[in-house]
């Protein structure tokens, strides 16, 4: 793909989401679509995005532990492995986690609807495929996000202390008080703003991609591909974006 | 099934009650522009183009067509693969726009119609897919159900006696719980005609209505066209390229070839067609205007090239 394309696809997917916002209010009233869309997107990945929260935090304890006690400020391992999770890691992995989870599912459905004339079929009943099938995914994908990486983040502090202090003996009060006392509320902000837009470009970018996959079999793969692979590469763009705007 | 399966006299009664409490209702049940264009002009087409252009990456698929569908009539669009039977009824639909010429589609020029009305004069039409076109994600049920709950604010009752009436219209009903990945090709058809005139359209357009159906099958659907198309009083637009049988429920018959409408009348008067075009289509015969071979360059003059290094 060539510089030309890139752009012009850019410009599409801008369009494409300008056109789900301006449908948004329409959409909106008929909130159960988007509840079972959250449930689709959100509730479906809670699983895999726990067990990876575990373990990522659980590294991050070890790893964290080790590094820390050559300078001899072990206990502050709390305050490390929750700025860590919160800010970087819990909204980069889910982000990652999510693309490849229910990202795909979301465009290879869709890739899958059009290419069996169900928006076609649509389009005919005088309704329109983009409010009523890809606005609610792309919404509930966008509010399942945040609550993901919350999730993430939580689990993870969780096993940063399972390693930490209940393996590695570090001092229970030390790490939960030097933690209060050094995560910030904009430490929290960052994170959340952080996970709200990739919710939104992993979200974007599922649905465009699904939508307008080529109606073949090879068509709804590449899509799926495509999805995951551009997902990953943006995440890690915005989150370079966006961590130099919160410094 | 008898006479009227659209809406019974007690359904007609509640909605009458429905209409006085300001609830929204298809407004078929009351009139509509089509309703009112067919009074004013009984005979004229309901369907009318002309000079019709439209070509897909250059290669031009028609060029100066002409047709006219009359109203209450079960039209068949035949014509070898390839013709652009699809495009017609895409063009004719609004899902694709004409190069150059006009479509009226109950007067509205299809070219310049707004999307609003676009959408407005879709609800009035049903359109039959080839491939079905059902809603993977909902049961039977919720599939013939949805254009009523898109469009209108009936409450579940009547909502549930409609579907159940326009299933049983197709002989579906015992099958409303099912998904549609497990129905046969020629049931899921059925269900998808019975979402088609769920809304009681004053258009229903078959794509393909017969292909790749069982012998049984294709009776049902046949006699489903014919029957519907009496007993709504709807206009029937099929494209098909099963002349046989085909025959035995058009009204008028049209055979495209080369971008044009090269015959039309009733079944008859296309068997009695004396030119090649026709009875090359109508008999099934291999080679005739319409080539066998894929236009290529000289046979033994590739197969010799082949052999050498």
């Amino acid at each position: 793909m060539n510089l030309a394309e890139a752009l012009g696809k850019l410009g599409a997917m801008t369009w494409f989401l300008l056109r789900m916002i301006a449908l948004t209010p329409r959409a909106l009233p008929r909130f159960g679509l988007i509840v079972q869309q959250i449930f689709n997107t959100g509730a479906l990945s809670i699983v895999i995005i726990m067990l990876s929260g575990l373990f990522v935090g659980m590294v991050l304890g070890l790893q964290g532990f080790q590094l820390l006690q050559r300078f001899g400020s072990a206990e502050t391992l709390g305050v490390a492995a929750a700025i860590g999770l919160v800010k970087e890691l819990g909204p980069v992995v889910t982000a990652l986690l999510f693309a490849g989870r229910a990202g795909a599912a979301l465009a290879s459905e869709l890739g899958l609807m059009s290419a069996t004339d169900q928006f076609s079929a649509m389009e005919m009943m005088a309704v329109d495929p983009v409010q009523r099938v890809v606005v609610p995914r792309f919404l509930g994908g966008v509010i399942s996000m945040p609550l993901l990486a919350a999730i993430f983040s939580v689990i993870g502090i969780y096993g940063a202390q399972l390693v930490g202090v209940q393996i590695m003996r570090v001092d229970s009060g030390s790490f939960w008080s030097q933690m209060r006392a050094g995560v910030e509320f904009r430490d929290l902000v960052e994170g959340i703003v952080k996970s709200g837009i990739f919710g939104v470009a992993c979200s974007l970018i599922a649905v465009y991609e699904g939508y307008y996959a080529a109606p073949t079999a090879e068509g709804v793969g590449r899509a799926t591909t495509r999805t995951v692979v551009t997902s990953a590469v943006i995440v890690l763009f915005l989150d370079y974006l966006l961590t130099s705007a919160f410094l | 099934m008898g006479s009227r399966p659209a809406v019974s006299t007690r359904a007609r009664w509640k909605l009458r009650r429905l209409r006085a409490r300001n609830v929204r209702v298809p407004s078929r049940w009351g009139t509509g522009p089509l309703d009112q264009y067919y009074s004013l002009n009984a005979s004229t087409p309901i369907v009318k183009i002309r000079n019709l252009g439209y070509a897909v990456r250059g290669r031009p698929i028609f060029a100066g067509l002409d047709m006219d569908i009359a109203p209450g009539q079960v039209t068949v669009i035949l014509g070898p693969s390839g013709t652009g039977k699809t495009t017609l009824l895409r063009l004719i639909t609004g899902q694709a726009v004409a190069g150059s010429g006009t479509i009226l589609v109950g007067g509205e020029d299809m070219r310049t119609l707004s999307a609003d009305a676009l959408y407005a004069l879709r609800r009035r039409m049903g359109m039959l897919f080839q491939s079905g076109a059902l809603l993977t994600d909902l049961s039977v049920f919720e599939n013939v159900a949805f254009p009523l709950r898109e469009h209108t604010d009936l409450p579940e009752r009547l909502i549930r006696l409609l579907v159940l009436m326009k299933l049983q219209a197709v002989g579906l009903r015992g099958a409303a719980a099912l998904m549609p990945q497990e129905l046969s090709g020629g049931m899921s058809r059925r269900v998808a005609l019975a979402r088609a005139i769920v809304m009681d359209p004053e258009i229903l357009i078959y794509d393909e209505p017969l292909a790749g159906l069982d012998p049984i099958s294709l009776g049902v659907i046949l006699r489903l066209i014919k029957r519907l198309n009496d007993a709504l009083g709807i206009t029937s637009i099929v494209v098909s390229h099963d002349v046989k049988e085909m025959a035995t429920v058009a009204d008028t018959m049209m055979l495209i070839s080369g971008g044009k409408v090269v015959a039309h009348g009733t079944p008859a008067d296309l068997k009695s067609n004396g030119s090649d075009i026709v009875r090359q289509f109508v008999g099934g015969l291999a080679d005739g205007p319409v080539p066998f071979n894929y236009p290529a360059p000289d046979y033994f003059g590739e197969l010799l090239e082949s052999e050498s290094p």
